[in-house]
């Protein structure tokens, strides 16, 4: 770092202000990064971290403020200008064509093209040589979540960039496969590359950056050096107060509500992981968690328990006992079952369409909702209005459209509208993926007075953190397959990790190939 | 430099002001295509655009010329708000007019108050049938029903053909091939004294007050919305994908049958080889005109009323060949399309 301070500074942002109608995104805002350097910019949803990244990579103009790029004065006005410069960007939501192949999308990004030959070995050495193992022949649209972050990560890699824009990027790997990517960020960084690693996950930044820049509400609240500080002092930082903690009041649960025997289902999807096998049971009073890596059949489970794939039998899945496999997603959700969708935005929310409209997606069956088949609109708005209420919903009201929300805001809004049904069930997947350390402590909360209000509740997330504070059981998918129960206090991270790489599955031949895939 | 940025939120004024944009070039490059034909444009303007309006008559024309493109209209929309794209109205039109034909050619000879209300019935079932084709197959097959809807207009259209110059051709009608003459209680009831329009024309603006309720506060519109919008919301809440398609198909094609059926038995009076001018392709470009809202499609199917209006005047007084009428439909589309880019962006002046 001593050698660093006298070369200029690989990236400096003075006084960046960016406004939009209604809001100010960035708010004066200062930010250096050093060359080789790993640098943590943190903040809530909203508190203006993308705005500020996509004013780096070009994709907005700040209304105020410089750009300093390794010394000098830049204008940065397209994801082009900011390639050319070295700087690449790996982006939350991701910028993949679903028609294309792997090597088709990574070409298409590419300034100078390579021919498809030599592109496609190019990929396999930058993804081995860094833990990202993709398929270059492989069509995005059949890739998991998890998978398409992998692509866009050796996306960028293969630009050789000098400094690398991260945004979140470990929300969907397994533990090992973290301290795989950390190892790998740091190798970057040791080769000078410098690294703007966007999250909300603290023991991660404290882990791995050198620095932090902490963003509230659009403006600077403070810089830290993150080893020196511990979660609590950095979550004050980011949200402004103290941080709560779930707390999970020991709890016998009661009968069963969700019931999977034997059940093995084939995915459309040619690309889809087959159900085999599957035993599940869920009580009423306890909150189960699946964990696993993307892609190892989540998504098909989910499709099988709302009821949007339909299983063999009617018995393949009972709710409260009763069959209901052969029953459709509206009919499932009469007898009891919410649901919240992995997509916040297209799937558990129409984006144009206003919040009040977006309540009626699934409440439309609650009591005065409906009138001999005509909409109530001013039921509709008041049922809108107590979720937003209820959940701390920050938007324009039930009249705003759903896209105009920050994604925990938005979830707030979808987890809310599910638990004011009232469920018997409470099926959430990713439900705090991509949402910030204040939504997700409530959305944490919120299943957990489910579970205290004697619901039974299921739990699909990436982040074994989330599983082992909130859960009373936890199971694990790989490969189709779903492994035995484990109490949290009973098992660790170790296990689990090992499980998700396919470790529970008896004698396995194929068990070594999902670890390769799931590292 | 201009260049093109994209909108935090799509605009809702340039929505509205699309068409009128589109309208506005339209009749810009309308009157450069006169200038270059060698007519003088302001005599062109007058003929295609003023004279057809300056009567009585041509208004009464006028609305008669809305009556099919707005039912065709009003029905494709529901279905293009719900993502299922019928483009086969004119073939729906068509069956819906042979339908109708058929019944008042099979009881018509004796006066009954029964026999139109029949007529109508069996001009919307028609239409029903033809577009359930469409819809069977979709649900069925996964087939595109932009594609079968499309072709099984040219079946209808030889079918008319074959039934024209066949079985239902006039015996008593010198060999020309088309059916009987209607008698006058086969015939819809005119509106006024001295014009065409016929009382089609009020089950047209019913059904667009009947279209505005169905999409804003009915429940099976609102789902019909969200499958449009978002397939993986509806499929998430659990509406029927399948309900959906036959519904939007069912819809448009009913509303198109009347036209067809509404034709016939109104200013046509008789089977002939051919029942439309193109109104079921020409109020596709009217629902999108109309920006698939209710209102807008009164509006833009009077706007394409007038430019089939103008296209006639055209022909008679200037001499100029039928297909204007299809080259200003073009240009409107054309230009509404390009017009849409600013919906969702605006243009920057840059350095």
């Amino acid at each position: 770092m001593q050698a660093a301070t006298l070369k200029p500074l690989r990236l400096a942002l003075r006084g960046i202000t960016k406004r939009y109608p209604g809001v100010v995104a960035n708010d004066n805002v200062d930010l250096s990064v050093q060359p080789g350097e790993i640098h943590a910019l943190m903040g809530e949803n909203g508190a203006g971290k993308s705005t500020l990244m996509k004013i780096v990579y070009g994709v907005t103009r700040p209304d105020a403020g410089t750009i300093e790029w390794e010394g000098e004065r830049v204008t940065i006005d397209s994801p082009a200008k900011a390639r050319s410069l070295g700087i690449g960007m790996v982006f939350q939501h991701f910028s993949l064509f679903e028609t294309l192949t792997v090597a088709e999308n990574i070409a298409l990004a590419l300034d100078h093209r390579d021919p498809p030959s030599t592109l496609d070995a190019r990929i396999i050495e930058v993804s081995e040589r860094y833990g990202l193992p993709v398929d270059p022949r492989r069509l995005v649209h059949s890739m998991s979540v998890g998978e398409r972050q992998r692509v866009e990560i050796v996306r960028c890699l293969l630009q050789a960039p000098r400094l690398l824009i991260m945004d979140e990027p470990t929300s969907v790997l397994t533990p090992q496969a973290v301290q795989k990517l950390f190892g790998t960020l740091r190798r970057l960084a040791l080769e000078g590359i410098s690294i703007l690693y966007i999250s909300h996950k603290l023991d991660e930044i404290r882990e791995l950056c050198d620095t932090a820049t902490v963003l509230r509400g659009g403006r600077l609240s403070g810089t830290a050096t993150p080893r020196n500080e511990d979660n609590a002092g950095l979550a004050r930082l980011m949200i402004g107060s103290d941080l709560s903690v779930c707390q999970l009041a020991p709890k016998t649960p009661g009968e069963i509500m969700l019931e999977l025997t034997n059940m093995s289902l084939g995915s459309k999807d040619p690309f889809g992981t087959h159900l085999r096998n599957i035993d599940l049971r869920v009580r009423r009073g306890e909150i189960v968690g699946i964990a696993g890596v993307s892609g190892n059949g989540q998504k098909e489970l989910m499709a099988a328990l709302s009821g949007e794939m339909l299983s063999a039998y009617a018995g393949a899945v009972r709710l409260a006992g009763q069959p209901v496999g052969l029953l459709g997603p509206a009919q499932r959700r009469r007898l009891g079952l919410s649901f919240v969708p992995e997509e916040r935005l297209g799937r558990g929310a129409v984006p144009a369409m206003c919040l009040a409209d977006n309540a009626l997606l699934t409440a439309a069956q609650s009591p005065g909702m409906l009138r001999i088949g005509m909409v109530q609109r001013a039921a509709a708005r008041r049922f809108a209005q107590q979720v937003i209420a209820d959940f701390k919903v920050k938007c324009g009201g039930d009249q705003s459209a759903a896209s105009s929300l920050s994604g925990g805001n938005l979830q707030k809004f979808i987890v809310g509208r599910e638990t004011i049904l009232n469920p018997q069930l409470m099926i959430a997947a990713q439900p705090t993926w991509g949402v910030d350390v204040g939504a997700s402590q409530m959305i944490r909360q919120a299943l957990i007075d489910l579970r205290d209000r004697d619901v039974a509740v299921l739990v699909v997330s990436e982040e074994l953190d989330e599983l082992f504070s909130i859960c009373d059981r936890i199971v694990v998918i790989a490969q189709g397959r779903l492994s035995p129960s484990r109490v949290p206090a009973e098992t660790s991270v170790e296990e689990i990790g090992s499980w998700m790489s396919g470790g529970f599955i008896n004698g396995n031949e194929s068990a070594a190939e999902v670890a390769d895939a799931a590292a | 430099m201009l260049q093109l940025e994209k909108r935090a939120a799509p605009s809702n004024g340039m929505r509205l002001a699309a068409p009128l944009f589109a309208t506005l070039l339209m009749l810009v490059t309308g009157l450069c295509i006169f200038l270059v034909l060698g007519k003088n444009p302001v005599d062109a303007f007058r003929v295609f655009f003023i004279k057809p309006l300056a009567s009585l008559y041509g208004l009464g024309e006028l609305l008669l010329k809305t009556t099919p493109l707005l039912l065709c209209a009003l029905g494709l929309a529901i279905g293009f708000r719900s993502n299922v794209w019928n483009i086969g109205a004119e073939g729906q039109l068509t069956i819906g007019g042979i339908a109708g034909a058929g019944v008042a050619l099979a009881f018509g000879d004796t006066e009954s108050h029964w026999l139109l209300p029949l007529m109508l019935l069996a001009g919307v079932l028609g239409g029903m049938a033809w577009a359930a084709i469409p819809a069977f197959l979709r649900t069925r097959f996964n087939t595109s029903e932009i594609l079968v809807s499309l072709m099984l207009v040219y079946v209808a259209q030889l079918l008319l053909s074959y039934l024209v110059h066949g079985p239902w051709r006039d015996p008593d009608g010198y060999n020309f091939p088309q059916s009987r003459m209607f008698n006058d209680w086969e015939l819809l009831p005119l509106l006024w004294e001295g014009v065409r329009t016929n009382i089609g024309f009020i089950f047209a603006l019913l059904l667009a007050a009947l279209s505005w309720v169905f999409t804003t506060k009915t429940f099976a519109g609102y789902r019909m919305q969200v499958a449009g919008l978002a397939p993986a919301a509806a499929a998430y809440a659990g509406f029927s994908e399948r309900r959906n398609i036959w519904l939007a198909l069912l819809i448009s094609g009913g509303a198109a049958g009347l036209a067809g059926i509404g034709e016939v038995a109104g200013p046509i009076g008789q089977l002939q080889p051919q029942v439309s001018p193109g109104y079921g392709f020409a109020a596709i470009i009217v629902a999108f005109v109309g920006r698939l809202h209710p209102l807008g499609i009164v509006l833009a199917s009077l706007l394409m009323s007038l430019l089939y209006l103008g296209g006639e005047q055209a022909q008679i007084e200037l001499a100029l060949p039928s297909a204007v009428t299809g080259l200003f439909q073009g240009l409107l589309l054309f230009y509404l399309l390009a017009a849409d880019l600013l919906v969702n962006f605006r243009v920057k002046v840059s350095a």
